[in-house]
């Protein structure tokens, strides 16, 4: 019944379901639905203003969760090596260019950004008491070494291929979540990860027990959607990613760097991913390689928003959610097919009524 | 002679091995209005395209007195005040007219300079209309309205160099009457502008100086006023009998 695929108990045979067993059953589909639902919107965004489908979303979740874990575990997170060394190649990579470009004087500030200022922030988080650091900071730290890595890769892996086809993007993506899980399995070894809740306990609500966590997830999920949608509407950056979703070249031509726009979406992306994993690490264990299949949960909400609408695609996650839930319940054995097998129907729905409309007559 | 403003030399652009430019040059004074003319694929888009650096082309090319040939980004152009608008307007469909206005000054607002709600307020003063429907989405425009608003927006970068494309392309005459109104207020407030038109007549009755392009070179340049009388310019553009070539 969880994200990470442990089966449910199994029905006993000839059983209904209850009121209580009913409640139970939507309140662990919507608790996972609003985590495929911060997915899926990522998967939007990523995919709206860049063209990529965002595979390695999922390697994010996972990344978040287990360092999470680590912190609060008193380590640090072994992913600050990775940005570390990520940063210092993007810091190569973009000296290049600006010496190509003749732009020398921008070496330093190159320099500072992506190679400095990662060694510091290790520096600074190395005498850190990690273990007994309020749990905000704690999150504040296993987010510091997850996050930058969606802008790094950007970087490296899309950036130079921006303008290719959504196929070789896919590819691209694909690559770049197999060495995500590699490093993975590399960085937090096989065993699993759990971490406390935010808050221990819960309460009953009429038949039905009801953790703390489980509001935690659906409260800051609805947070993170709503500030999302804030962003959007109101901050001259969010509205220039919308900008680019819509018209690439008009974009360009107001000086939105496609550049600019890409980092920028996949540090939402990383940072909504890596937040998803702090989410639900206390209520399952994450294994280095869970993150995957989640994401793919939050691909199909997405794809039920034809990978272009915010709300339809979150919807189809909460859709997803319970539709788990309820199958784990009624055919443990089958849920993972009967989640995925919505994809089809969805598709033919899609195919069949949506047409091909231009945001622009020429 | 006011400073040159954009200058090119020899600039050659090709598409695989097909040359749409060859060997162009011409110059923009500061403060003047200098038109491209010439028949349908003679490569004036693609002139404006390769200007933007939207196109690699070889060749120099001069803006501001800094050579930008090639490899300079489209945001660093357009930071320097260099705006395009384009043939086909490319606005923000779904998005007010406010936002994007307001997208205009996308490039100001990274270097810091947060005055678009002032900028906002003279664009308005220029095009009444989109002051209107500022809550409107721009896809629900009408032709013209679109032309403005491509046209406002562009002016929210406070260009200092603005290219336009094709501004009167299929527009009612009175409309076309109107934004060429506009484009001599524009010149009258300090804006440089590069106006490329099939339009000949209209263009070169506002432009102080104008090329003529013909199979992606320049056939003939002189003054605006000057090319109005020319009997070339006069029998290939502007007479009745429409397009025969300079050149052949």
């Amino acid at each position: 019944m969880r994200c990470d695929g442990t089966a449910a108990p199994r029905t006993p045979a000839g059983i209904g379901v209850n009121a209580s067993i009913a409640l139970i059953l939507v309140q662990d589909g919507v608790t996972n639905g609003a985590i495929y639902a911060l997915l899926s919107l990522a998967l939007v965004l990523v995919f709206a203003v860049t063209r990529v489908i965002f595979i390695p979303q999922g390697e994010f979740v996972a990344y978040g969760a287990l360092s999470m874990a680590a912190v609060t575990a008193g380590f640090l997170p072994p992913t600050m090596w990775l940005v570390v060394t990520l940063g210092i190649a993007v810091a190569l990579v973009d000296s290049v260019a600006a010496l190509r470009e003749g732009a020398a004087a921008r070496l330093p500030m190159i320099i500072l950004k992506n190679a400095v200022l990662p060694v510091l922030a290790l520096l600074a988080v190395r005498y850190l008491p990690l273990k007994t650091l309020a749990y905000p900071l704690q999150i504040a730290v296993a987010l510091l070494f997850v996050v930058p890595l969606g802008p790094q890769i950007y970087r490296l892996a899309f950036q130079p291929v921006a303008e290719a086809t959504v196929l070789l993007l896919l590819i691209v993506s694909v690559a770049v979540h197999f060495v995500l899980l590699g490093l993975g399995l590399y960085f937090f070894g096989a065993e699993g990860g759990r971490t406390p809740a935010f808050t221990d306990g819960g309460f009953n609500l009429g038949a039905s027990y009801i953790q703390f966590q489980t509001l935690w997830i659906v409260g800051i999920a609805a947070v993170l959607i709503a500030g999302l949608a804030l962003f959007f509407e109101h901050s001259i950056y969010g509205k220039a990613l919308r900008a680019t979703a819509i018209n690439r070249t008009g974009a360009r031509l107001m000086g939105i760097s496609a550049d600019l726009a890409g980092k920028l979406c996949f540090t939402l992306a990383a940072l909504v991913g890596a937040f998803s994993g702090i989410l639900i690490a206390p209520i399952t264990t994450i294994y280095y390689d869970t993150g995957f299949l989640i994401g793919l949960k939050g691909f199909v909400g997405a794809i039920v928003g034809g990978l272009a609408s915010y709300p339809l695609a979150a919807a189809g996650a909460i859709l997803v959610g319970l539709l788990e839930s309820y199958s784990s319940f009624y055919a443990s054995a089958y849920k993972e097919v009967i989640v995925f097998t919505l994809i089809i129907p969805v598709l033919l729905w899609r195919s069949l009524t949506t047409h091909q409309v231009d945001d622009e007559e020429h | 002679m006011k400073p040159l403003i954009l200058e090119t030399q020899d600039l050659c652009v090709a598409y695989g091995r097909v040359e749409a430019i060859h060997k162009v040059s011409i110059r923009i004074r500061e403060g003047e209005i200098v038109t491209v003319i010439g028949p349908n694929g003679a490569g004036k888009t693609t002139l404006l395209s390769a200007l933007m650096g939207l196109l690699p082309a070889r060749g120099d090319i001069r803006y501001q007195g800094q050579l930008s040939s090639g490899s300079t980004a489209v945001d660093k152009l357009v930071g320097k005040g260099l705006v395009l608008v384009p043939e086909k307007r490319e606005l923000f469909g779904s998005m007010s007219v406010a936002d994007n206005l307001l997208l205009g000054a996308f490039a100001r607002h990274r270097r810091g300079l947060r005055d678009h709600a002032k900028t906002m307020d003279e664009v308005f003063a220029i095009f009444p209309r989109l002051a209107e429907r500022r809550t409107q989405e721009a896809g629900t425009l009408s032709g013209g309205e679109r032309q403005m608003l491509a046209m406002g927006r562009a002016l929210m970068a406070k260009p200092t160099l603005l290219m336009l494309d094709e501004p009167s392309l299929g527009l009612a005459p009175l409309i076309v009457r109107e934004i060429f109104r506009i484009v001599q207020q524009l010149k009258a407030m300090g804006v440089s502008i590069l106006l490329v038109e099939q339009n000949a007549r209209a263009a070169l009755q506002v432009a102080d100086y104008g090329y003529v392009l013909e199979n992606g070179s320049v056939a003939l340049e002189n003054d605006a006023r000057s090319l109005l009388d020319d009997p070339r310019v006069i029998e290939s553009y502007l007479g009745l009998g429409g397009s025969h070539s300079i050149a052949a």
